[in-house]
């Protein structure tokens, strides 16, 4: 009898602790290849740790975080090897290089055989083929981030963590957005993200994973976890509330996300 | 206008070497955030390494690799062995290390070779070339000037137009996000201090012969004029510091010239405050942030 593969992303009983402050506690959630699964929660609910804890950036007090099975590796390098690629929350381009050179940096670094061909691909795939030789400090904003998706892409990964992609986006740009990112998961890539843009997480999310104080109350399919009455209380019915505040950037904490 | 001439063509050449030593100081602070307060006495130590070997071998060019070579190899070993063991983000720890460091280079060159003045033998001629009646360069200026912009190019090259300098510009401005991104961060910086010193190590091995001859403080004033340089270039910027290079080592060639130069480093000081009140980073500073 044949077994079925292990997930691409899979986290256990994930406990993280930043001194006496208890960020995580207890998360478990699954991305199997080709699904896109969002979380989703109150500033502060610990969103951004989980994507720190899957790569290595924070030390889980216990819990696992396995890559298709394999424990995650600690080091950035390491992850990329294992097809992880993550967008920032800050976008985090180098500002003073080019858009071509912007993507060029992980395949350089990841020794690519041909990096500038594959650059110059994925800038294609993107629409950003004309922009290459911009520095990527002097362009619009929607455009920056679709710079910080290319690379992240470069790397062919097979998860991809989105910190906010949505973030600070028109509508068009979001509808335009939710295309790539369907596309990027039709083509077999776990596609795990951070969203406060509710219809856009709606919208492209497989599952939704609600998180709230460091705990996941709510796990499900979009309807599934819109109906949720915890959910409701803790969240959307907030986002109802101030809906214009879901389209615009959330405030920064600590980590220097929105956990 | 004979004289003018003569001076201007003077300093070009001193102005290639302090161009070549602001551009290592360049280096090092966009690697690592870090003025190197420590460049000239690790530089002092390269030339000592280069005289030692000249002096074995009879070779002026076996000295010069040993130089670079031991430049390099001091880059690295203080990076590795001290500034990596710094707290992040706070630029008095380095400060303090690298003058530390100044302290015990020099205390222990003077205790190896004695504080003298040695003298080094430049490996040309240092007799001008006359031409319509006026002498200019030296066939030693043009080694000068041609191994400096050699290098410079060559830094260029390599930080422009290479994988590995697209890596150290990376680590460079955003060393966290080139982590995240599989850029081996602590190996980019330590190559950074490396190619710092090993170019502050030519810069002093051009100089040191046309001058008094090699003593442990024999780099020290290349160094306060380089650091006016890289000041007045904008710290960030390698095209400042070649810019600012050669119009410093212009002025003290004029000012050297045409007034004296006991006036030079005055000179040189009223410049970087001048331009330290009209533009305080510097005169090709970066206008943008490092991230976007």
């Amino acid at each position: 009898m044949n077994t079925p593969p292990p997930p691409r992303l899979s986290v256990s009983g994930l406990e993280v602790a930043f001194g006496g402050l208890t960020a995580l506690n207890g998360v478990s959630f699954d991305v199997a290849d080709g699904e896109t699964v969002a979380l989703i929660g109150p500033n502060g609910a610990g969103k951004t740790t989980v994507f720190n804890a899957v790569c290595g950036l924070v030390k889980p007090r216990s819990g696992t975080v396995r890559i298709a099975g394999r424990p995650a590796p600690a080091r950035a390098t390491g992850l990329l090897k294992a097809g992880v690629a993550r967008t920032l929350q800050g976008l985090g381009l180098f500002a003073h290089m080019t858009v071509l050179e912007n993507v060029l940096v992980p395949l350089t670094a990841l020794r690519h055989p041909d990096p500038a061909a594959k650059a110059r691909s994925t800038l294609d795939a993107l629409d950003l083929a004309d922009l290459a030789g911009r520095p990527a400090g002097t362009l619009p904003y929607p455009e920056r981030k679709r710079v910080a998706l290319a690379r992240a892409l470069a790397t062919d990964p097979r998860l991809l963590l989105l910190d906010e992609p949505a973030g600070g986006l028109g509508a068009a740009d979001i509808d335009a957005l939710a295309e790539t990112v369907r596309r990027i998961a039709d083509a077999g890539c776990a596609v795990l993200l951070v969203e406060h843009h509710v219809d856009f997480v709606m919208d492209v999310a497989d599952r939704i994973v609600v998180l709230d104080f460091g705990e996941v109350i709510a796990a499900g399919t979009p309807d599934a976890v819109r109906r949720d009455p915890a959910v409701e209380a803790a969240y959307l019915g907030l986002e109802a509330v101030g809906a214009e505040a879901a389209t615009a950037p959330a405030p920064q904490d600590a980590e220097g996300g929105t956990a | 206008m004979d004289r003018f001439v003569f001076l201007f063509a003077a300093g070009l050449a001193r102005g290639a070497v302090l161009a070549l030593f602001a551009l290592s100081l360049v280096i090092v602070w966009r690697t690592a955030r870090v003025v190197n307060f420590a460049q000239a006495a690790m530089a002092a130590a390269a030339v000592y390494a280069a005289f030692a070997v000249t002096a074995a071998t009879g070779s002026y060019w076996a000295g010069l690799l040993t130089g670079l070579a031991a430049g390099a190899l001091l880059g690295a070993a203080a990076e590795r062995g001290l500034m990596r063991r710094l707290p992040a983000h706070a630029p008095l720890p380095g400060i303090i290390v690298a003058i530390g460091l100044v302290m015990v280079l020099q205390a222990g060159l003077a205790i190896a070779f004695g504080p003298e003045h040695r003298p080094m033998r430049p490996p040309f001629s240092e007799r001008p070339f006359i031409i319509g009646g006026v002498p200019v360069l030296s066939p030693n200026d043009l080694f000068t000037l041609a191994a400096a912009a050699a290098v410079m190019a060559a830094l260029a090259l390599l930080f422009n137009r290479t994988s590995l300098g697209l890596q150290l510009r990376a680590a460079a401005f955003a060393p966290e996000t080139a982590r995240l991104l599989g850029v081996r961060v602590p190996r980019m910086v330590t190559l950074g201090w490396a190619l710092s010193v090993a170019a502050a190590s030519l810069a002093a091995l051009l100089l040191v012969p046309t001058e008094l001859g090699l003593n442990p403080h024999a780099v020290d004033l290349l160094f306060v004029n380089a650091f006016a340089v890289a000041v007045i270039g904008g710290l960030d910027s390698p095209a400042g510091a070649l810019l600012a290079g050669i119009g410093v080592g212009l002025l003290v060639s004029l000012v050297t010239g045409y007034v004296s130069a006991s006036a030079a480093p005055l000179a040189v000081l009223a410049l970087m405050t001048l331009v330290l009140l009209v533009r305080p980073g510097g005169l090709l500073a970066p206008k943008e942030a490092r991230t976007a």
